[in-house]
Formats: structure tokens, sequence, C-alpha cells
């Protein structure tokens, strides 16, 4: 029951999917459907599952009164408020709309702290490319020397820079000669190695060689 | 040599400070730029203007507040665009946080004076039908029915209560998609199924992270038009002639570029420096 | 609300989190955890909204049978009120895989989740195994095969076909194959160097944005 099970329902919904693509006509278009919204609402508590967890965690936290507590504590209230201003507060279904509780929350809460996250990011990089970015070998100097053409020449200083060349041998032209020619070689050797990996990948899956998501080896 | 030694040991907080004031000091000046015109996004722009009034263009809004500064400014230029040439809109997102950007863009826009007499009209002009959750398998599943995809649109009207939307069964009928994505599920997902499997013709404004890795389906044709980051933002711009704040950050863009690129000359020089003393001690 | 105010929270949130390139500090934990707890409810609001509200309990009839108004008739009305079967009883199936699957809060019945999530894992496996080899595997490689009639094209096909071959982990990188692997490297190099650049300019962007909210929406000095 614990193996055999799921590794017999990853095989059907496997097959089901794979066969659709090619049939996707009665019955298999009608199970893919139905699959489907199965997946949706299966995913929809694996997420609730996440939150559930975070609250468990946080909660046992304030309980014990473990080290920074009273910032479990925000967790607790900042979930609540959103979820009680989703909930009871926002018009049932139309709660995304603009002037509602969960909208005003959206946009004056979490906008502002989940951008600026991000942002932060922007220090960071900089900071990275001052300590690590550095032409040790000659790999790194053809890493380093792209980052360095492209950077400039998607922004129009670069330009400015190279005015005094003819149109055509700027900086911005190296940059564009730079993604639409070896960048792209690079990316489409990347793009066809995952592709590979994934379909063995899936085919281990589904045909029940790979056995980790069932607790196996 | 000592200054090379004290500069490999810079507190990162100097590195914060510079780029800071990089950023914050071009926000307060007024010096224009010449925007270079990429093909990736000249073919965007054309394909948006060889589309005859009336067209229906599907809007996959996929993306969250923390793109929306590379993003937005994509979406707004689009939409105007959209609505300058009587192109009918069909906003959808993928990522929750999408059409909620999407309403934000058209506040935007309406805010506008060109807007105040001639607003397009919701459910005619254009319609927004909200997050759909199941990633690629929605995309999937509005190949075969969009109205079984999104039976409500965002304010939980019934699309067949919607005129824009009559008559709208799968991809054939759209005449464009044009996809603003940040990540996953987003123009990869987008190429995979709606170009591939069920042939709609695609453009995407991507974020400058994201754009590198689908460069290889504008090769193949997979993308007609990709407009990356802030730079394409400002492209996009200039070509619609609707100047935003794509045009007025570059000037903070280059900047920021030009202070990382200093940042890598700086650092080797005091690498190479500080290392060829290390060697002729070490003998 | 007023506008000002509501700029100034999030002025105060934004700077709360800057705060932490100077060091750790509280204002920064609390706008750390605030942004946590307010992520996991709005996920939790819209998973709700978006996907167990239409598809399982209107699908079943649930939300009618709590006497929510204008909802649908579904699945257990038909079959209380009418004594047919309808198709919408399949979702039953989906609520039980999603129990099995919050179920992994339990210690001790917690591998029952493992059923819900091979059926994720499955599906995943056979959309992308067919949607890889068309997209990504079959079309790049059909758009290799370029004529050799210019610089350009000489360098994607080597590129491309070099990059591969150093991906090709089952034989040893030596002699002329090592040394396409060597030239493959140097192409995904450039292609990272490229990648890096633009994620560069990316992250410049959002602080952009967020610098420009802060002297310009709020403090109104960039116009």
């Amino acid at each position: 029951m614990r193996r055999q099970v799921p590794l017999l329902l990853t095989a059907i919904v496997g097959f089901v999917y794979i066969i659709q693509f090619f049939v996707p006509h009665k019955p298999f278009n009608i199970i893919e459907h139905l699959f489907t919204d199965w997946i949706l609402i299966i995913a929809a508590c694996a997420i609730w599952l996440g939150v559930l967890n975070l609250l468990k965690l946080s909660s046992e936290k304030v309980y014990k009164r473990a080290k920074d507590w009273p910032y479990a504590l925000v967790i607790i209230c900042g979930f609540f408020m959103i979820t009680v201003a989703g909930f009871f507060f926002s018009g049932g279904r139309a709660f995304q709309e603009s002037g509602t509780a969960f909208d005003y929350i959206y946009v004056n809460i979490f906008t502002p702290l989940s951008a600026t996250m991000f942002a932060l990011l922007a220090f960071f990089v900089a900071s990275a490319s001052y300590r690590a970015f550095r032409a040790r070998t000659f790999e790194a100097t053809l890493l380093l020397l792209a980052g360095f053409f492209v950077m400039l020449g998607r922004v129009p200083v670069g330009d400015l820079m190279t005015s005094w060349l003819p149109q055509g041998y700027r900086l911005s032209d190296l940059a564009g000669w730079i993604m639409m020619v070896p960048n792209m070689a690079g990316q489409r050797a990347i793009m066809i190695g995952i592709a590979l990996g994934i379909m063995s990948t899936s085919l281990r899956v589904i045909l029940g060689i790979e056995r980790t998501i069932t607790g196996g080896e | 040599m000592k200054f090379f030694e004290k500069l490999m040991s810079i507190d990162r907080r100097v590195i914060f400070l510079f780029v800071g004031v990089a950023l914050i000091v071009p926000l307060f000046l007024d010096i224009e730029q010449t925007i270079e015109i990429t093909p990736e996004v000249q073919t965007l722009y054309d394909a948006f203007m060889e589309l005859p009034p009336g067209s229906k263009v599907l809007m996959a809004f996929d993306y969250d507040p923390p793109s929306a500064p590379e993003l937005q400014p994509q979406a707004i230029t689009g939409l105007r665009l959209c609505f300058d040439r009587n192109l009918k809109v069909i906003i959808i997102g993928l990522w929750p946080m999408g059409p909620m950007q999407a309403n934000l863009a058209l506040e935007t826009v309406f805010s506008e004076e060109n807007y105040f007499d001639k607003e397009p009209i919701y459910g005619v002009d254009y319609v927004n039908l909200g997050y759909s959750p199941g990633n690629e398998l929605v995309i999937q599943r509005m190949g075969s029915s969009i109205p079984a995809t999104f039976p409500r649109d965002f304010r939980g009207t019934s699309i067949e209560e919607i005129p824009l939307m009559r008559g709208i069964v799968n991809f054939s009928n759209f005449d464009y998609v044009f996809n603003l994505s940040a990540g996953y599920p987003g123009t990869v997902e987008w190429v995979q199924f709606a170009v591939d499997r069920f042939h709609a013709r695609m453009g995407a404004a991507n974020t400058a992270v994201q754009a590198p890795l689908v460069y290889p389906y504008i090769g193949t044709g997979q993308l007609t038009g990709l407009s990356g980051g802030m730079k394409g933002a400002a492209e996009f711009e200039k070509l619609t002639g609707f100047i935003g704040k794509g045009t007025k950050f570059m000037l903070s863009q280059s900047f920021a570029h030009m202070i990382v690129v200093f940042f890598i000359i700086i650092g080797n020089l005091a690498y190479f420096v500080t290392r060829g003393r290390e060697e002729k001690k070490t003998g | 609300m007023d506008s000002v105010f509501s700029h100034t929270i999030a002025a105060i949130l934004t700077i709360g989190i800057i705060s932490f390139l100077y060091k750790d500090n509280p204002l920064y934990k609390f706008c750390e955890s605030l942004f946590i707890g307010v992520s996991a409810g709005y996920w939790f609001v819209q998973q709700y909204y978006a996907n167990l509200l239409p598809k399982l309990f209107d699908n079943l009839g649930i939300t009618k049978l709590v006497g929510a108004e204008n909802a649908p008739e579904g699945a257990l009305q038909a079959l209380f009120l009418e004594g047919r079967l309808d198709d919408n009883l399949l979702y039953l199936i989906a609520g039980v895989l999603g129990v099995m699957m919050l179920l992994r809060l339990s210690p001790k019945i917690g591998w029952i989740a493992r059923w819900p999530l091979a059926f994720t894992v499955g599906s995943s496996a056979g959309l992308y195994f067919i949607t890889y080899f068309q997209s990504n595997a079959m079309s790049q490689l059909e758009h290799t095969i370029l004529p050799l009639n210019s610089f350009n094209n000489l360098v994607l096909i080597v590129g491309t076909v070099t990059g591969i071959i150093y991906f090709y982990f089952s034989k040893e990188h030596k002699g002329v194959f090592g040394g396409a692997a060597k030239v493959g490297i140097y192409f995904l190099m450039i292609t990272f160097g490229a990648s890096f650049g633009y994620t560069v300019m990316s992250r410049m962007s959002l602080l952009i944005g967020r610098i420009d909210f802060l002297f310009g929406t709020w403090l109104g000095l960039v116009k």
C-alpha cells in the first residue's frame, strides 16, 4: 500500500497525459480534464499544508517563548490580518477587486515588502561583482568579458562611449551579437541538455524505475 | 600597494552606498539619452502593428510585484498600444498576482488625459479573466476550451454575459498572444503549449533575468518578438511613442551598470596587484 | 483610506527591509516576519477562491449546502434531492486526495500523502516528456541545422554541438571529444556571462523601482 499504490498512480496518470497529447479526443481529453482539476485541488491542499505547517511551528515558538518568539507572533498576526480581510471583508469571490480590504493589504503591505526583499539583491550583486568576479582563468575571463560587454551594451551609455565608431560596430551591436549568436548557441545546448534530462527522468518516473517519491531508494 | 590591500578588504557597506547613490542621483537629473532599438523589440512592435483594428490580443500577466519595475512599464505600453489601435484585450494570469498587476496597469493607462473621454469599455474592449491555478495545465486546457478554463471573469461575472468573450473558444480565436513573464510558469510554458501545440502567434516581455533563457525561441521563430527588462521597456516605449517609466529609469540603469563595471575593474586590478606581490613574496 | 497614510506604511516597510543592508535589526526582522505571514495568508486565501471553492466545493455542492447565496447546485444536491449520480461526484476523489495531502501534518499517517504526491508527479512526468521533446529538443535541433554560409551560422552550430558534447558525461572528455567539450565550456561561459549582465540589469531595475517609490510616490521629490 505504501509503495505500490503511488507507483501505480504515477504510471496511470503519466500515461494518460502522454496518450492525450496524441489522442486529444474522448475519453482521454475528459480524463485529462478531470485529472487536471484533481491535481489543482491537490496543489491547493499542498499549499494549505505548507501554510498550516508554518502556523503550527510559529504557534509552538510563541507558546514555548522560544528565541525571537515575538517575530513568530508577527507571522501569525500577518497571516490572520490578510486572511480575515480576504474571507470576511472583501466581497467573497471578487476579493481581489480594487478597493477591497484584501487589495489594500496587497498594495500597501505585500507589494512593498516583496518588492524590496528582491530589490535588496541589487546591492549583493554589486558586492559579489567586486569580490568574486575575477579573471583568474581563460574561462573566467570569457565570462567576465561577456558580462562586461552585455552590461555596457544594453544601456545607452555603452553607445555613448563608442559613438566614435561607425554604426554596427558599437557596444550595443556587440552586445546584440553576443546575445543572438554565442549566447543563443550556449542556451540552446543547455535547453537541449535539460530537455533530454527531463525526458529520461520522466520516463524513469512513469515506468517506476525512479522510486524516490515513494520513499524508496 | 597598501592601498590595493585595503581595497580588497573594503567594507561591503561602502559598496552598497555607492550603488545607492548611483541609482538615486540620476533620478534628479535630466539628461537625454539615445535608446537604440534591438531587432527583437522591433519585431514585437511590428507584430502589434500588423494586427488590423478589432483583432483580439490575449495578454498573460505572469508576474508579481517584485518584477513590476521591469514588466509594468511594458504592460502599460502594450495596453496603450492596443487601445490606441482599437485592438481588443483579453487579460489572464497564471500567477495569482498577475491580474492584480493588470488592474494597476489599466488604472495608470486610464488616468491619462487621452482616455478621459474615450475610455475603453470593460467587457467590450477589454476584459480581465483573472487568475487560474494550474500553471501550464491552464494553457493546455485553454487550447480546448477557454470558457471551461475561465468560467468567470475577475469580478465574478459569468463569461457568457461578457460580449467580448462571445465566440472565443480556443487559441484560434486570438490574433496574437502577448506574455509578460517573470519566471515559471511563463514564456517557456506558453511557447511549449500555446505556440508549439496550438499554433498561437506570440511575443513576450520578460524580466532581464529570464530574457537570455528564451533567446533560442527567437532563433526558431517560436517567439515573434521579445522585450527584455527595463531596456526592452524603454525601447518599446520609444517605438510606440508613449514615454513612460522605462525611458525615465534608463539613466539610473546606465549609472548602475557603470558602477558595477567600475567595481569589477577595481576588484580585478586590486586582485592582480596584490597577487603579484604575494607571488614575489613566496618567490 | 488616505493615500498619504497608505504610502507612509509602504515606505516604512520598504525602509525596514532596506535597513538590513546596515546590519540585522529588529525593524528588519519585524518586516521579514510580516512578509512571511502576509504571503502565507495571501496564498491561503488565493488558493481557496481560485481553486478549492470553484473546483471542489462548487462542483460537489458544498457551497450550496452551507447556504451561500447564488451558489450553483452540485453533485450532492443531484444525489440527495434528485436521486441521480452526477459526473461531478468524481470530485469527491480529489477531495479525499486533498485531505490525504493535509494528513502529512500527522506524523503517524503522514505517509498517505505520497498518494496525492504520486498523482501530481505522474502528471508532470507525462506532460513534460512530450512538451520538452517537442519544443526544447526537436525544435532547437531542427533550427541548428543551418547552411554554412555565414560566420554567425558557423558559430551557432559549433557552439550548440560542442555545448551538447560537454553535457555528455558517459564518455571521458579526452582527445578530440575532450577538445570539443572544452570549446563547449567556452560557449557556456559566454552564455553565463551574458546571463550575469542581464541579471545585473534586472536586479538594478527592481531597486530603481523601490527608490522611485520612496522619492517619487511617497516624498514627491521625483516627477
